[in-house]
């Protein structure tokens, strides 16, 4: 469903998309407090004095995210900022126990950076990013009437000092397919590089989408609404089509667009405003006298950026010059580091196993793009919780190679083989479909189906080319596939001529 | 001239969660319009080109390593709340939940 | 006086009876706690823990039986300000707000005191969340200087001073953010030490304002303060603050001899305006004693000094507004009935918890931060804090030691600067420098005043306490000021 197409706003408007992007860095302990990162534990059964702010408690950073957010400015070619500042920024919330949110203003850790994204169909695309800097996650407010009444809350800081990326992106997206793929594109990275685990159920990849509208031609920048927490790609696109909507109707009926901070509501499908932006969010950033700035060494960069792993684009590039693959291809098989990593695996033991090194690479991209995937899909089954091993699926294309199985039969297997693992040898040989080479046997089905079809016998010695095919075909059911169909083509063409 | 208002004080008490009667308020403006007369000393010196001092000590960033704790025990973590039920704090409903 | 007494009259007395074995460290805690209860009417005490102090008391003996000595300081009872944490005890900052609080961890120096062997006898009144320089403003009342008990004891750590001074224990721990510990220790004729901010660890220290909080020693004599600070002092690696140096041997630094030292007068500070009659004359005669001990004495100057309180204000306001945001009545503490939504619950709360000054400077903290007035004040103050600093890295270019009064004033009555809020901040006219540029401040009792101590502060380079230390105690040892003990009560 194309927005250009359902809504015609788009003839009038061009929309402005930011997006600030909240990940939870991959660490066993807090970002001030050594109490542990865990998820799904009842109320404060993660917690530390400190997440509590009980009086004279102290922060104390975490020396593991500064690598992560280093790392982070590297993969997105941002600058490391060598010296940036931890500030206050303070409100009241129950879920904030200190009244203050430990984060960073003036001096973020990293400073630009992009991010590169592609749709199909379109020119690839930068992302200019304004910042990323470090900050403490707030507790959470839960309302459950049946423990707390429903006039109360409850306030449970589990999460409350988990460390979090905050990254900025300049207002550069101009719909929301583009917001849908920058946010991918950030999601892979991240996980690539190991600095989050993005998992968007377990709210460790948030995101807040910054929307103005502006009449198309004009340059001057719309007042912009913020729609907070939306929590799925699916959903991000959605709230921001129905964001612009939203303002284009007020547009169009003559009013102007109030800042405000904006709730998409996915049963609905609409954006209603939250709460007004009013003067009296006056955070009154201050450096945290708590802390001293957090001072980043050239060496230490260094050190990181030796340790870094491939990044998404290096690798896209990488599969096609090293694989012959398309962008298309390659951009799919790298958009998550275990697919590309599951891919290499399987190359590698293909030729390990002595594969055709012409064809190697394009039949595991076939097994991989085409089958592999769809039935993860099917069974909705992510790759990482799929038991089937890189070596087995090479092992399934040397079958084919060999002449062994034939493919219908290996697609046969393979569902089975991804599903729930084993070795495609054994279960070839258990289900008895190992391909039939026993010459008597085609033979007979040949001359069998010969008689059986003058007619296509005939068109085919009229010179109708595509007969065979159907007399293969025939040949292939009678054998219950198993027949080696290089072998039942040569002996069909020998008997015919 | 007067520095401060009884409306600004009326905003900072509410920014600071601090509710003030009449005559407190009354107090509080009086007694900031003072201190922020003698403060205002400041204005007369020349801060230009000044590296602000956030603090006295010049330390290398300190760290603690990636490792977590035994987290408390619930219970003496909820020891000192007003009103708790189960392990959690209870607090007045909280209306605008997300909008922060 | 009687040998008890003497006893807990200073941490040397204490030990060497302790030493000889005519008196156990049972004894001590049972005349510590028999003291508190005679000077009931100073309210200096606000809470014992006498079940936890004899068994700790018990322990010492038990280990000194068997010739095992932890520290100096094993087995001497202390008092600590209300606003150190000490697990499974109230902690109260002197405020309302934070009724009912027992806290579940101990504060840094508490956790040294106790490895130490010294007993955590209970905690003294002070200042409520440490902001006053009378401890007035506490929720218990006001603590009252042993000297005259119509006078206050100075704040905030009054109650730590007042206790030292009259004798119910020989050392006691305040905090010290723009002067709470040099004086109040002046006022009460003690000796009062802030060291270098970063060499004592502020784990556990309820915070008033972060980048000047720093803990302290109250006790008699120098040389109490350095084996004292020895045992607090040191590297804590849950305070981003905490300096990681390593802690010398303060002892070691008492030689008595103050010869090639050089001691410098800031002139800002030596001027007859605003300065209470007698202060200057007493604190001129400390320096002369120093100078016939050898020092070399010099003028210098500290342009910048007469910025100070204001600079101190907007800072220490500022952090503390943010600071105290934590006491919202959600997790510990006083929490208003009937609240109708949470910002209700917030506002009765803490409204309900804290005092006049707390709220006063909370309100000028919030004021100082909020948008379009932070580099007007907050940044402008943290600039001049860079001037001030140079200042003193000029001075003690030319000095090693500079000398002030502690305070304007003696001790005064109790209720007179209430009304008043710049006139009891401008008290701290010659501490809160010490704090704004981190460096370390002492104050030793020179000549009395009108029958009233007057407090003489020395300052020192960063991390050179040491220094501060020798020439305290040489000081001491020409003189008995700081051996005087004020009236017992009737």
């Amino acid at each position: 469903m194309s927005p250009a197409r359902d809504f015609e706003w788009q003839d009038r408007y061009e929309a402005v998309i930011g997006l600030e992007v909240h990940t939870h860095l991959a660490t066993e302990s807090k970002l001030f407090s050594p109490a542990p990162v865990r998820y799904g534990d009842a109320p404060n059964h993660a917690v530390h004095p400190i997440d509590l702010a009980l009086p004279g408690v102290l922060p104390m950073l975490n020396d593991r995210v500064i690598d992560l957010a280093i790392r982070f400015g590297l993969a997105v070619r941002g600058e490391v900022n060598p010296r940036s500042i931890f500030a206050r920024k303070n409100y009241f919330y129950p879920d904030l126990p200190k009244g203050y949110q430990i984060s960073q203003f003036e001096d973020p850790v990293i400073i630009g950076g992009s991010v590169q994204i592609a749709l199909e169909g379109s020119e690839p695309r930068t992302i200019h990013l304004t910042r990323a800097h470090l900050e403490e996650d707030a507790g959470k407010s839960i309302h459950d009437p049946a423990l707390a009444g429903s006039d109360a809350s409850l306030v449970d800081l589990n999460r409350a000092g988990v460390p979090l990326l905050e990254i900025v992106s300049e207002p550069e997206m101009h719909s929301s397919e583009e917001a849908g793929a920058y946010l991918r594109a950030l999601r892979s990275i991240l996980r690539y590089i190991g600095v989050s685990h993005g998992d968007m159920e377990k709210g460790q990849f948030r995101c807040d989408a910054n929307v103005s509208l502006r009449r198309i031609g004009t340059q001057q920048l719309g007042t912009r609404t913020e729609c907070k927490n939306v929590n799925s790609f699916a959903n991000v696109e959605a709230a921001i089509d129905a964001e612009c909507v939203r303002q284009a109707e007020v547009l169009d009926d003559g009013g102007d667009v109030v800042q405000a901070t904006m709730a998409f509501d996915p049963a609905t499908g609409r954006t209603r405003v939250l709460r007004l932006k009013e003067n009296s969010d006056d955070y009154r950033y201050f450096p945290d006298p708590d802390l001293v700035p957090l001072v980043i060494a050239a060496e230490r960069i260094e050190a990181v950026r030796r340790k870094m792993p491939e990044l998404p684009d290096e690798k896209h590039a990488r599969f096609q010059a090293d694989f012959a693959l398309s962008a298309h291809d390659a951009g799919i098989l790298t958009g998550s580091r275990e697919l590309g990593d599951f891919f290499e695996a399987v190359v590698v033991a293909c030729e390990a196993m002595g594969t055709d090194a012409a064809t190697r690479a394009k039949a595991v991209s076939n097994w991989v793009l085409r089958d592999l995937l769809r039935i993860l899909k099917e069974r909705d089954l992510e790759l990482e919780d799929a038991p089937i091993e890189p070596q087995a699926l090479a092992s399934l294309i040397c079958l084919v190679d060999a002449g062994r199985l034939t493919v219908k039969s290996a697609q046969q297997i393979f569902p089975d083989l991804v599903c729930e693992g084993g070795d495609p040898v054994q279960m070839m040989t258990a289900q008895g479909l190992e391909a039939v080479s026993d010459s008597g046997v085609i033979e007979d089905a040949v001359a069998r189906v010969i008689e059986a079809n003058p007619d296509a016998v005939a068109s085919f010695r009229e010179g109708d080319q595509k007969s065979i095919n159907f007399l293969m075909g025939q040949v292939m059911k009678r054998t219950q596939g198993k027949a080696n169909p290089g072998q039942v083509r040569e002996l069909l063409i020998q008997k015919l001529s | 001239m007067s520095r401060i208002s009884r409306q600004e004080v009326d905003q900072i008490a509410q920014l600071a969660r601090l509710s003030l009667s009449d005559d407190e308020a009354a107090a509080m403006e009086r007694d900031l319009e003072r201190i922020l007369e003698y403060v205002a000393a400041l204005e007369t010196l020349d801060t230009e080109g000044v590296e602000p001092t956030a603090h006295a000590l010049q330390l290398a960033t300190p760290v603690r390593p990636d490792e977590a704790c035994e987290p408390m025990d619930p219970e003496l973590a909820l020891s000192n709340a007003p009103e708790a039920a189960g392990t959690a704090f209870v607090v007045p409903k909280v209306i605008d939940e997300e909008g922060r | 006086m009687s040998d008890i007494r003497e006893a807990l009259g200073s941490l040397a007395a204490a030990r060497a009876a302790l030493d000889a074995g005519s008196l156990s460290a049972a004894d001590l805690v049972e005349a510590a706690l028999t003291r508190a209860q005679d000077h009931a009417a100073l309210q200096a005490v606000v809470g014992v823990r006498p079940r936890h102090a004899r068994d700790e008391a018990r322990a010492s003996d038990e280990r000194r039986a068997k010739g095992e000595r932890r520290s100096l300081v094993d087995g001497i009872p202390m008092l600590l300000k209300d606003n150190m944490v000490v697990a499974g005890e109230a902690t109260t900052c002197g405020s309302r707000i934070l009724e009912g609080f027992v806290s579940p961890y101990s504060a840094g120096v508490v956790e040294r005191l106790q490895s130490a062997g010294a007993i955590v006898l209970g905690r003294t009144n002070m200042d409520e969340f440490a902001m006053g320089s009378s401890t007035e403003s506490s929720c218990f009342g006001a603590a009252r200087n042993p000297w005259d008990p119509s006078r206050t004891c100075g704040g905030s750590s009054g109650g730590s001073a007042a206790a030292v001074a009259a004798g119910i224990v020989p050392a006691a721990l305040g905090s010290d953010t723009g002067g709470s510990i040099r004086q109040p220790a002046g006022f009460c004729g003690v000796t009062g030490f802030k060291p270098t901010y970063g060499r004592v660890s502020r784990w556990g220290l309820v915070a008033y304002a972060s980048s000047l909080d720093q803990i302290g020693p109250f006790t008699r004599s120098a040389a109490d303060a350095a084996a004292l600070l020895s045992v607090i002092a040191g590297h804590d690696p849950r305070d981003s603050t905490s300096l990681p140096v390593p802690v010398p041997d303060y002892a070691a630094a008492l030689t008595g001899d103050v010869s090639g030292l050089t001691i410098g007068m800031p002139r800002e500070c030596f001027v007859e305006e605003g300065v209470e009659p007698g202060v200057l004359e007493s604190v001129r005669e400390g320096v002369r004693e120093l100078e016939a001990a050898g020092a070399k004495v010099v003028e210098v100057s500290l342009p910048h000094s007469r910025y100070a309180i204001a600079t101190y204000y907007l800072i220490a306001t500022a952090e503390a507004s943010s600071n105290l945001a934590r006491f919202d009545g959600v997790r510990y503490g006083h929490r208003a009935e009937g609240a109708t939504d949470i910002d209700d619950l917030y506002r009765r709360s803490r409204s309900e918890g804290f005092g006049a000054e707390v709220k006063r400077r909370i309100l000028l903290g919030t004021y100082v931060l909020s948008a379009g007035y932070y580099d007007a004040y907050y940044k402008r103050a943290q600039q001049a804090r860079t001037l001030l600093r140079r200042d003193f890295d000029e001075a003690f270019a030319k000095c090693d030691v500079l000398v002030t009064p502690t305070s304007p004033e003696l001790a005064f009555p109790l209720g007179e600067k209430n009304d008043d809020p710049v006139r009891m901040y401008l008290s701290d006219i010659y501490t809160v420098t010490a704090n704004l540029v981190g460096v370390p401040g002492l104050s030793v009792p020179c000549s009395p005043a009108a029958g009233m101590p007057v407090g003489l502060q020395l300052l020192g380079r960063s991390l050179e306490e040491s220094t501060l230390l020798r020439v305290a105690d040489a000081f001491q040892r020409r003189t008995d000021h700081h051996e005087k003990r004020p009236p017992e009560p009737v």
